[in-house]
């Protein structure tokens, strides 16, 4: 087994991003900091001469006279591991951006980065306020694609982002990407989420241990998230969403792009939906992904569930229709609240269909059988 | 000169025996009134001195004392006003009554009109208990205390009676009992006003067959508080005991007068509400919102927005079906078996995720419905997610009305009452009882299979059998039937 390994030089540069954290807060937030990729092209010399031209000099000099042995410690209190493009570990992906990250710190199990290509990885991301709806897609997506054997990336942000990382939780293997230090579980509200990541896939983060989010952040750790995959699906996004730098990103690194088709009415899939009039992949299921990247038929992940009565299938395409309470379902199918109940329940339990906290219910991606 | 008389006062929902003695002598003209007295009573001083003289009495100008025991008793209220001045005309020999005064209970107003009080049903309880034979009351209150059956009840609308009735040239016919509603009055709100909503109306009448309790989520104006008002008007008929209970209450608050009462109260209080006002407190404690709820539906309409000492306070209440409070003069147990009926919007702003109009951030959203998963939400049993009704159902015919559902209802509670005992229902089944319930072999597959597969909590699993438990009842089932216990899934509130 290998052992992850940066070299010092490396993770000062990731000791510099955290000391010029925020000075470049101020220059790079023209709009949500999506300058930051670019200047994160700079040299360590040219960064702190950007962002911070007074105090750049006492900077670099407190950076480059850390010694070796603080850097390692540091990352070892964390309970994190460092690797850098020196390093054989360090993923495939990463090589080929001219903007990647010097020093990726990471936490879990180093040994996953082993063998990471683009063509193995698939990237999800969406809006943070997303719909049941997109919600319910990134989850079966998350589970379908780790369940092929692809490498579910994403950036535990709320919404999209979270459920892509708990279906593929289910059956296989995620890895999340952090805007702030890889040992942070930001948002909180995502710590155990963070924790099941941290024992069973990768956080990885280009700052060093402890560092906390700033907004520009977040497209930084975005750009990663682009080059680690072969492909950057748009579960769903609004017209000026985050989610849409990581799919500028990933389309100027060349990578396939893919979106999720949502309702035309909906202001919640106006991002998405322009990404795929600009010719981006259609993603209806995991397959469409799986085709993309591998080429049609080689892999496939169709699921076709048990059979159903008749008014479970009326039920179905009720919820199918846009009726997702079981109010609506009945008014649509004119039947006795009874046996609505009853159809529900059925398609929840045979896997159809999944219900909210509050009685919204969510198609899944599974089909019914065609006869 | 000393007098006694026989008096109560209110304590909680029951009343407790007071004797009032009055001492009238030589000295310098002074009135005070000792014996734990609240304020209410220490002003009796200033009526009762108005309403003797202007009488046709006289007040004694000496030095009167007034003594109400037993003296650690925290006496409250106005009724005591009578008794003083009717113990306080005896002591100063203006009034003569063999061989002594009758229990009496009454406020007097500064013309000497006797004037209603609260609580006079668990006050003539009271005295019947006590071995009271004959008791004045006021007028007003006169038929609330004729339904103490075996007491001889004396309506007195003013002081001027007095002499009348003391020297026996005047005796008052007992006046009829008040007659007590055991269900809705027509006219009340019908559960024909809900058109269209099957699945609501459905969740409606599972929840009242079974006593469960329920929350409806849904935007402004898709009718919950509308579902929620009629609930009471579907519940079974009150059995004449609990009627009076529910009487009690209700005369404690002082909310029943000489107007007939309605059923089986509902009770919709603010969310703004505190602790004290939804569970009672106060010293002498009064009944709050769940006691008044009693036998009814307590309403809580935007459930996210109530504070959580408020709905943390209800959570001991709702399980044993009793309030207990304890006061420096020790414990009160108020009865409050409700049936509990929530409400609450999808998100902050109400439009819910699916309305494009909806600008909730995703945190607010996640910690909105964060709170329906709380301490008490934890005790709702069914989930009924509610869509804006459209205008074909707005328009079409009223629905069915609630008398043919209270039928079906009072059907289910009475095979629930041959099983559990009478006037118990599913939702108040123990443990024990829960896993007797008998089922067939597609119910019970199909429950193990959900318990595995969809991570059915041990709480949840207990709480879908006695919601199946009880459409199998509203079935007419003797066992639970697969159908059925497919509903109960469906209907069950869902945590996470």
């Amino acid at each position: 087994m290998t052992e992850p390994r940066a070299c010092p030089d490396c993770l000062r540069r990731s000791r510099l991003l955290a000391h010029l954290a925020p000075y470049i807060e101020k220059i790079a937030t023209g709009s949500r900091g999506s300058r930051s990729p670019e200047l994160l092209r700079l040299s360590d010399e040219d960064l702190a001469a950007v962002a911070a031209p007074r105090v750049a000099a006492q900077v670099l000099e407190q950076v480059r006279t850390v010694p070796e042995r603080a850097l390692q410690d540091g990352l070892a209190a964390a309970e994190c591991w460092g690797c850098c493009p020196h390093d054989p570990l360090y993923p495939a992906g990463l090589r080929d951006a001219a903007d990647a990250p010097r020093a990726l710190i990471g936490r879990g199990n180093p040994v996953l980065l082993e063998g990471l290509v683009p063509e193995g990885a698939v990237t999800l991301v969406g809006a943070r306020r997303a719909s049941t709806y997109g919600r319910e897609v990134a989850r079966e997506l998350g589970r379908e694609l780790a369940g092929a054997g692809l490498t579910v990336v994403s950036g535990l942000a709320f919404g999209i982002d979270s459920c892509a990382h708990r279906g593929a939780l289910e059956s296989g293997l995620t890895i999340a990407v952090l805007g702030c230090g890889a040992d942070v579980a930001y948002p909180a509200a995502h710590r155990s989420l963070w924790r099941r990541i941290c024992e069973s896939g990768v956080v990885l983060s280009e700052l060093p241990p402890g560092t906390g989010a700033w907004r520009w952040t977040f497209p930084a750790r975005n750009r990663i998230m682009a080059a680690l995959a072969g492909m950057t699906v748009v579960v769903e996004a609004a017209e000026r969403s985050g989610s849409l730098i990581t799919a500028d990103l990933a389309a100027d690194l060349g990578r396939d792009l893919g979106a999720v088709p949502g309702p035309v009415t909906s202001g919640m899939s106006a991002g998405s939906n322009s990404l795929l009039a600009g010719g981006a992949c259609v993603v209806r299921d995991a397959q469409d992904v799986l085709d993309a990247m591998l080429g049609p038929g080689v892999r496939t992940a169709k699921r076709v569930g048990p059979r159903l009565e008749a008014t479970q299938h009326a039920a179905l395409a009720a919820i199918e229709g846009g009726s997702v309470t079981s109010d609506a379902i009945a008014a649509d199918l004119e039947l006795a609240g009874g046996d609505v109940a009853a159809a529900l329940a059925g398609l929840e339990a045979l896997g159809y269909v999944s219900c909210s906290m509050v009685g919204v219910y969510a198609r899944t991606l599974l089909r019914p059988p065609s006869d | 000169m000393l007098a006694t008389a026989r008096a109560f006062t209110l304590d909680g929902i029951v009343a407790r025996p007071v004797r009032v003695e009055v001492d009238v002598h030589m000295g310098l003209p002074a009135f005070s009134v000792v014996g734990l007295p609240d304020t209410a009573v220490r002003e009796a001083r200033e009526r009762v001195r108005a309403a003797v003289s202007n009488c046709g009495f006289e007040f004694p100008l000496r030095r009167i004392t007034v003594n109400l025991a037993p003296a650690s008793l925290r006496k409250a209220g106005p009724g005591l006003d009578l008794p003083i001045a009717v113990a306080l005309l005896v002591a100063s020999g203006q009034l003569k009554w063999d061989p002594a005064p009758p229990a009496m209970v009454g406020e007097l107003a500064l013309d000497g009109a006797i004037r209603p009080v609260r609580g006079v049903l668990a006050i003539a309880e009271a005295a019947r208990e006590g071995g009271v034979g004959e008791m004045v009351v006021p007028a007003a209150n006169g038929r609330e205390a004729a339904l103490v059956a075996s007491l001889d009840v004396v309506p007195l609308g003013s002081l001027r009676q007095l002499q009348a009735l003391a020297a026996g040239r005047w005796a008052p016919e007992r006046p009829k009992p008040l007659s007590l509603a055991l269900s809705s009055r027509p006219g009340t709100p019908d559960l024909a006003d809900l058109r269209g909503q099957a699945h609501l109306r459905y969740a409606l009448e599972v929840a009242a067959a079974g006593g469960h309790s329920l929350l409806m989520v849904g935007p402004p104006g898709s009718g919950k508080s509308l579902a929620a008002a009629r609930l009471p008007s579907i519940l079974p008929p009150l059995a004449p005991r609990e009627a009076l209970a529910v009487a009690r209450i209700a005369s404690a608050c002082g909310h029943l007068g000489s107007r007939p009462s309605e059923g089986r109260p509902f009770r919709a209080p603010h969310h703004t509400i505190t602790p004290a006002g939804l569970i009672g407190g106060g010293n002498p404690p009064r009944p709050g919102e769940a006691t008044l709820a009693h036998r009814g539906v307590l309403f809580l309409d935007e459930l996210c927005e109530f504070r959580r000492e408020s709905l943390e306070a209800l959570r001991g209440p709702l399980e044993s079906g009793w309030v207990t409070i304890s006061r420096s003069g020790g414990n009160r147990r108020l009865p409050c078996r409700f049936m509990l009926v929530a409400a609450s919007n999808p998100c902050p702003c109400g439009r819910g995720e699916l309305d494009s109009e909806c600008s909730c951030a995703p945190h607010a959203v996640s910690r909105y419905q964060g709170r329906l998963s709380g301490a008490l939400a934890d005790r709702l049993d069914l989930l009924v997610a509610i869509a804006q009704p459209s205008a074909a159902q707005i328009d079409g015919p009223p629905g069915e009305p609630s008398a043919a559902v209270r039928e079906r209802v009072a059907a289910a509670r009475r095979r629930q009452e041959r099983r559990l005992g009478p006037g118990r229902c599913n939702a108040e089944m123990s443990l024990g009882e829960t896993r007797e319930c008998v089922l067939d072999a597609g119910a019970a597959a199909l429950l193990t299979e959900s318990y595995s597969r969809r991570r059915l909590s041990g709480r949840a699993h207990d709480r879908v059998l006695r919601l199946a438990r009880t459409i199998a009842d509203l079935g007419g089932a003797e066992a639970i039937e697969r159908e059925q216990m497919a509903q109960a899934l469906q209907l069950r509130r869902r945590d996470r």
